[in-house]
């Protein structure tokens, strides 16, 4: 080892994160990981070519902004279009939205439990790594799994005839939806309400005994490695419980109490971005409590969103099974807000219940059957439409400026992966620097980091196992004069 | 094609959304067998090579890429001459990689003013004297690099040799399927050919089309806000800018369906460079009236963006590229 000053360690790029993702871990002279950063090289500017856009475009624009989660993105839309338009929808189009949503995080949700991160816990995070993969997965469940999958598939093709499509979903208009439901598709919907259940309580139940049945693994989801104690945000209805279509922003700080709940109209009160001139990506926060860097506690305005963080800010859940599930969850870990971040996955299952839940109360209501699903705007549009919903990563906000023929002129945009980058980064730095000593790059740093980043997000790590595949990393080794003095792989 | 019974194939992402990504996954769902013949050997967002192993691969080694995304960032440019470099075959995997695609917007304005919208003028951001810069000094006194954001946005064949194309925003799990049937052929089509989508307007496959008269001729031009649209009719006789019968088919017509018009990800039917300016001839052409003026009112009065409507997938590959180029990515 050549002896030097100050180096730093490249992992580019990430493998499995969206928009590709850098980390680099910087040593001090004795190789000891001082800090470590989280690059997003990415960017395209919606918020720009928004602009002079008719705003009901901005409904089919949008969801090109994710295509592993258009729909939050159009319903986020769609609701600030209803604003910016100044008209409501009728209860029918409202609970129609409601209920392709809930498909949506339904499906989404499995996805990520069984595809993405599953495979750490169902199989274990200690299985060789040609293992941890969907097929993985599904030798360890066996034909349960496949049943989850077409279940899952015959939601999403449910969805692509509520919603036109799957990917990039078109139907949402200012003051409803475009098309009412056809029996058939009603039929085929109250069909399936079981299966959805069933979906849910199989689930849960897989993730109790595999899981928690797991002294290894409960240990990892309740260890310090992955604790930030930071304040929580997310959208509650009028009783405090989750709701992923509609509600109130409700922050809490890191105690658990209330901090602020408030319409998505004052968000411009409660918060703020911060720029890093190192990355692309920008970190929202809490205005109020102020920018501190990247450290928790109750003084840092960082702010938390995905699951956890709407369980943490909800009081209950608003359907029975869910709220039993909830309980269970806070029981064990002993605390409320939960700031272990890998108990994510535990939430993601809640929220699963909720889901299908929601799903089975919406398609039994007769609401849906109307034909009455537009109400067509009438007054002037603009100046201002804001919209916001529960992506399945968390807080999707849309808020649009308009002149009086509905051209957009402003567009703002906070998306969900944002509220947790500053987390992410704070968790990866954890990460490297309990794990990188002495200019020793030990085994498990890829596989901590990984896990570490994979629990907000199945963005950040959109396919994860998804096919089997040696998993590599290359350390690049640099002077502080950023030349590469050493260059290895890895293996996990 | 085949080498060692099995089609080596690459996937890359540049500017893109995930969702070509979640469509092929689709198609690999739909036809599962498909795993067993395909040898992947590149995919950044499932399996772990890196760009490292794509290196050092012998140059013609890999039979097929699928890149997918716009030309946004200086590291697409490279990893897209390394993968044409190591592939027999490049495909432009959808909208955005064919033709720009809805990221393409963007070259309505010049770069700066979309870093200044993001990283200065938003309500939110309050330090307008910080943005992201290509090379930083951390207080640890170490450079972190950042990859370049291009002037403009460019579709795949400005940067590389593209062989054919698969479109749609994104293309459906059949299109994908029918396209990989045809590369497994062997019997492949002259290059600079669309796979996998039809060979006619997408008003062939569209269950409204039954509706639509032989010539379409209306009075007004109507946004869809304000319009209450009957989903059993064809949404052009209704006055609502449906761009089907200038749009290439092959989605089943996803959209007309639950009553709203296509908007043209499928794109050109021929490989004209200006499906935009097809676009506004063909409503021009359906217009009831002999009047010119007339007929630009009531285009302006329908369409207040022509080309956001026109050229909403398509803009860094038509015409008004040459102009975007020129002048550094301001006009149109």
């Amino acid at each position: 080892m050549p002896s030097l000053r100050m180096r730093k360690i490249v992992v580019d790029p990430i493998t499995r994160l969206e928009g590709h993702g850098r980390i680099v871990a910087i040593l001090d002279e004795r190789g000891d990981c001082i800090r470590a950063y989280l690059q997003v090289p990415e960017l395209r500017g919606f918020e720009k070519f928004l602009e002079g856009r008719p705003a009901e475009d901005a409904a089919v624009i949008t969801p090109r902004i994710c295509g592993v989660c258009p729909t939050a993105h159009h319903m986020a839309s769609t609701k600030a279009l209803d604003d910016l338009f100044h008209v409501d929808p009728p209860i029918a189009a409202k609970k129609i939205r409601e209920l392709a949503y809930n498909i949506f995080m339904l499906e989404d949700h499995a996805l990520h439990f069984y595809v993405l991160a599953g495979p750490d816990f169902i199989v274990g995070p200690e299985a060789p790594r040609e293992e941890r993969n969907i097929i993985g997965v599904l030798k360890k469940v066996g034909a349960l799994g496949y049943k989850i999958i077409s279940i899952r598939r015959k939601l999403r093709k449910l969805n692509e005839k509520i919603m036109g499509r799957t990917i990039h979903p078109p139907f949402g208009r200012p003051g409803g939806i475009s098309k009412p439901l056809e029996p058939e598709v009603i039929k085929e919907l109250r069909d399936s309400v079981n299966e959805a259940i069933e979906l849910a309580t199989t689930t849960h139940k897989v993730f109790k005994s595999i899981v928690l049945g797991d002294p290894s693994i409960y240990k990892l989801i309740a260890s310090d490695a992955y604790r930030h104690e930071t304040y929580y945000m997310g959208l509650v209805d009028d009783k405090n419980r989750l709701n992923f279509y509609d509600g109130k922003l409700r922050i809490v700080d890191p105690r658990g109490r209330e901090y602020a709940k408030f319409d998505v109209h004052e968000y411009l009160n409660y918060v703020a971005e911060h720029i890093e001139p190192w990355t692309y990506i920008k970190f929202p926060y809490l205005k109020t409590v102020g920018w501190k860097g990247f450290i928790d506690g109750p003084d840092s305005g960082i702010l938390c969103v995905a699951p956890l963080a709407r369980l943490n800010v909800s009081d209950s859940m608003a359907t029975p099974m869910a709220q039993q599930a909830f309980e269970e969850m806070y029981e064990t870990l002993g605390e409320k807000p939960v700031h272990y971040t890998l108990a994510t996955h535990w939430a993601r299952v809640i929220e699963i219940i909720y889901a299908a839940e929601r799903i089975k109360e919406l398609a039994e209501d007769p609401d849906i059957e109307s034909r009455e699903v537009l109400n067509i705007p009438t007054k002037t549009p603009g100046p201002t439409g804001i919209g916001v919903v529960e992506a399945p990563r968390g807080v999707l906000i849309h808020h649009y400026e308009s002149d009086e023929r509905g051209i957009l002129r402003k567009a703002n945009l906070l998306v969900a992966t944002q509220w947790n980058a500053a987390r992410i980064n704070m968790s990866i730095d954890k990460a490297a620097r309990a794990l990188i000593r002495g200019g020793e790059v030990r085994e498990g740093l890829l596989n901590m980091i990984e896990m570490a980043f994979r629990a907000y997000d199945p963005c950040h790590a959109c396919g994860t196992h998804a096919l089997p595949g040696e998993l590599k990393i290359i350390v690049e080794l640099y002077n502080e004069k950023g030349e590469l003095l050493e260059k290895k792989y890895l293996r996990d | 094609m085949l080498s060692e019974g099995k089609v080596r194939i690459a996937f890359y992402w540049m500017a893109s959304c995930g969702g070509c990504e979640e469509a092929q996954v689709d198609a690999v769902s739909d036809e599962p067998s498909l795993i067993n013949i395909l040898d992947i050997v590149f995919w950044p967002v499932a399996v772990d090579f890196k760009k490292e192993d794509v290196e050092k691969l012998p140059d013609k080694s890999v039979d097929v890429a699928l890149i997918n995304g716009g030309v946004r960032l200086s590291e697409h440019i490279e990893m897209a001459k390394l993968l044409r470099r190591k592939s027999k075959i490049v495909i432009a995997y959808g909208a955005c990689s064919s033709w720009g695609g809805i990221p393409g917007l963007a070259n309505l304005y010049s770069r700066e003013e979309v870093l200044s919208r993001i990283y200065s003028e938003v309500p939110t951001v309050y330090e307008k004297d910080k943005k992201p810069t290509v090379k930083y000094i951390t207080e640890e006194g170490i450079e972190l690099e950042l990859p370049e954001v291009l002037p403009i946005l460019l579709p795949l064949n400005a940067v590389i040799e593209v062989d054919y194309y698969i479109p749609g925003c994104p293309p459906t799990p059949e299109t994908t399927l029918n396209a990989l049937k045809i590369l497994l052929s062997g019997k492949l089509p002259p290059k600079g050919s669309v796979l996998g989508a039809s060979q006619r307007a997408l008003c062939d496959e569209c269950p409204l089309n039954v509706t639509k008269p032989e010539k379409i001729l209306i009075k007004n031009l109507s946004r869809i806000y304000n319009t209450r649209v009957d989903p059993g009719k064809c949404l052009l006789i209704q006055g609502i800018p449906c761009l089907g019968p200038s749009t290439r088919g092959g989605c089943t017509a996803l959209c007309p369906r639950v009553a709203m018009p296509c908007i043209g990800c499928y794109g050109p039917l021929e490989t004209h460079t200006d499906y935009g300016g097809k676009v506004i001839s063909f409503l021009a052409s359906i217009i009831d009236s002999k009047d010119e003026r007339e007929i630009a009112r009531i285009i302006e009065e329908g369409v207040p963006d022509p080309a956001g409507l026109a050229y909403k997938f398509t803009l860094p590959a038509s015409r008004l590229r040459l102009n975007l180029m020129k002048w550094g990515g301001r006009g149109a």
